[in-house]
Order: C-alpha cells, then sequence, then structure tokens
C-alpha cells in the first residue's frame, strides 16, 4: 500500500512526462509536412499519363540554350547554370536573393522514355519537358479470340 | 554564411489587416535590387507570368509587384510527383523620395520582372560635406 503510494508520489514529479513526449513527436511529425519535399534545385513537378510525361521546372531568366536536357533509359537530367547580372563600376548590390550558378536534376520516370521525341519547352521562365514513353512499353490491348 | 540560398518558395505572411479576395496561393518573389548612380534596378523572378499578368504599382512610397499565374493544366494527365505549387506572386517595397516615379521602366523576360527606377537628378546631387568646427 505504502509502495505503491510512494511510486505514485514519484510519478506525481512530472505526471506529464508522456504527454509531453508524446506532443513533441506529434510536433515533429507535423513539422516536417510543413518542410519541403526537396531542397534540390530546380524543384520539379511531374504528371504522367498514359503515353507520356510532362516533367515541369521552375526557372527565371536562364538562357534556354544553356540548359541541357537529356534522357538515358527512364532516367531525366536537368542541367544547366544561371548567371548573376555583372555589376558595373559603381553598382552594388542592396539585395541579392536570387540564386545563380550551375545545377543538375535527375528524375527517375515510371516507364523508358523515346528519347527521341522528347520535347523541351522553355516559356515564361518555366521549362515544360514533354518525355512520350516508348512503343515497346506501351500498354497493349489484347484482343480475346472465342474458339 | 551570407551565400546560402533558400531555393523553396516562400509563402506570403499574410497580415490581419489586409486579405486577399481569392484562395490562392501566394509567393513572395526572390529579388535583386542593384543600386547604380543614376537609377535602383530591380529583378524578380516570377515564374509563370508574363507582360499582361504582372502588376506594378507605386503608391506614394510603396512600389508594390504582383503577378498572376495560371495554373498548368495537361490534357489526360494527372500530377504524380509535386515539389513546388503554383501560385500568384506578391511583394511591396518601401522607395525612397529620389525615385522618379513617372519614369519607371518595367520590362518582363523569361519569367523574371525587371524595374528600373531612375533617380530624379536634383535629389542624386543633394549631397550635404561636412565639416568638422
Amino acid at each position: 500500500m505504502f509502495e505503491t503510494g510512494l511510486w505514485r508520489f514519484r510519478g506525481f514529479a512530472d505526471p506529464y512526462r508522456d504527454v509531453r513526449r508524446l506532443r513533441q513527436e506529434m510536433d515533429r511529425i507535423f513539422s516536417d509536412f510543413s518542410q519541403p519535399v526537396s531542397r534540390e534545385f530546380p524543384a520539379v513537378n511531374a504528371w504522367i499519363g498514359e503515353a507520356e510525361a510532362v516533367v515541369t521546372a521552375e526557372l527565371p531568366g536562364i538562357d534556354p540554350s544553356a540548359v541541357e536536357v537529356s534522357v538515358i533509359g527512364d532516367t531525366l537530367t536537368i542541367s544547366g547554370s544561371r548567371e548573376a547580372a555583372p555589376l558595373k563600376e559603381g553598382e552594388n548590390y542592396q539585395r541579392q536573393e536570387r540564386g545563380c550558378g550551375g545545377f543538375s536534376r535527375s528524375l527517375q520516370l515510371p516507364f523508358h522514355v523515346d528519347a527521341d521525341k522528347v520535347e523541351a519547352k522553355y516559356e515564361k521562365g518555366i521549362i515544360g519537358i514533354t518525355l512520350p514513353r516508348s512503343e515497346a512499353e506501351r500498354p497493349r490491348k489484347i484482343s480475346v479470340k472465342n474458339q | 554564411m551570407e551565400n546560402i540560398v533558400e531555393y523553396e518558395k516562400k509563402p506570403v505572411q499574410e497580415t490581419a489587416v489586409v486579405e486577399r479576395t481569392k484562395n490562392r496561393r501566394v509567393y513572395v518573389p526572390k529579388v535583386d535590387i542593384i543600386d547604380t548612380k543614376d537609377s535602383v534596378i530591380l529583378y524578380a523572378d516570377m515564374p509563370g507570368v508574363d507582360e499582361g499578368s504582372v502588376d506594378v504599382t507605386i503608391d506614394k512610397n510603396v512600389l508594390n509587384i504582383s503577378g498572376v499565374v495560371k495554373h498548368p493544366e495537361f490534357k489526360g494527365m494527372s500530377i504524380a510527383y509535386a515539389e513546388y505549387d503554383t501560385g500568384d506572386y506578391d511583394r511591396s517595397f518601401t522607395i525612397s523620395d529620389d525615385i522618379d516615379r513617372e519614369k519607371v521602366e518595367a520590362l518582363v523576360k523569361n519569367g523574371v520582372l525587371k524595374l528600373i527606377l531612375h533617380k530624379e537628378p536634383e535629389a542624386a546631387v543633394r549631397k550635404i560635406t561636412v565639416r568638422t568646427e
């Protein structure tokens, strides 16, 4: 009886320990949600259709000829670089938030791509790459014959 | 170091006073501001805007840049993987009195807005020399 009481007393020192731990755990889980999926540059979005996929990335202010898009099998690689505007004599940055430098990003697609038919379009600072699924991998319709 | 660049888009911190009518995500465009002898040049990364969908206003000493971006849609396709979201842009700056309000140039190219804010010549030369007593 006494022991139970002592145990209770000891427990009383920090009655919310478990609650607090649970809350920390919850905070950790939910703060992870607000974290971006990737810190790599550029961030990409991928749309998948039956016959093709479209991958988009925001690359504002880039010379389209300096962007390299390559496809090997089912892996797409976007690489390039953005140069900072060169400063003339007597000019200085008051703010410099826009990133510059080289980047490279690879993405694996759920199917093999017909590399010859890949199209990349750069418009309003967004690159859109259309990746058709290779002919050999397209889903085939099998007709059921009556014997 | 100060060279650390945050890649992901930053959502606007909504203040309680001003609310938006449109229920859309709004992002703060990243900017470079370059001070030159006779002008201030501002570059803002606003991917997805063009000359028809970007607005630049100056009200007293507040310069506001905003842009509307159309959500991309691809027929017969569904989004399978997403790292960024599409939304509008909005950002305000206070500008000093020596900026000529009438002579602001705004250009959009490849999703980058370039603003040239010319300084007024008389203000540019208004310099007070400090002497010792």
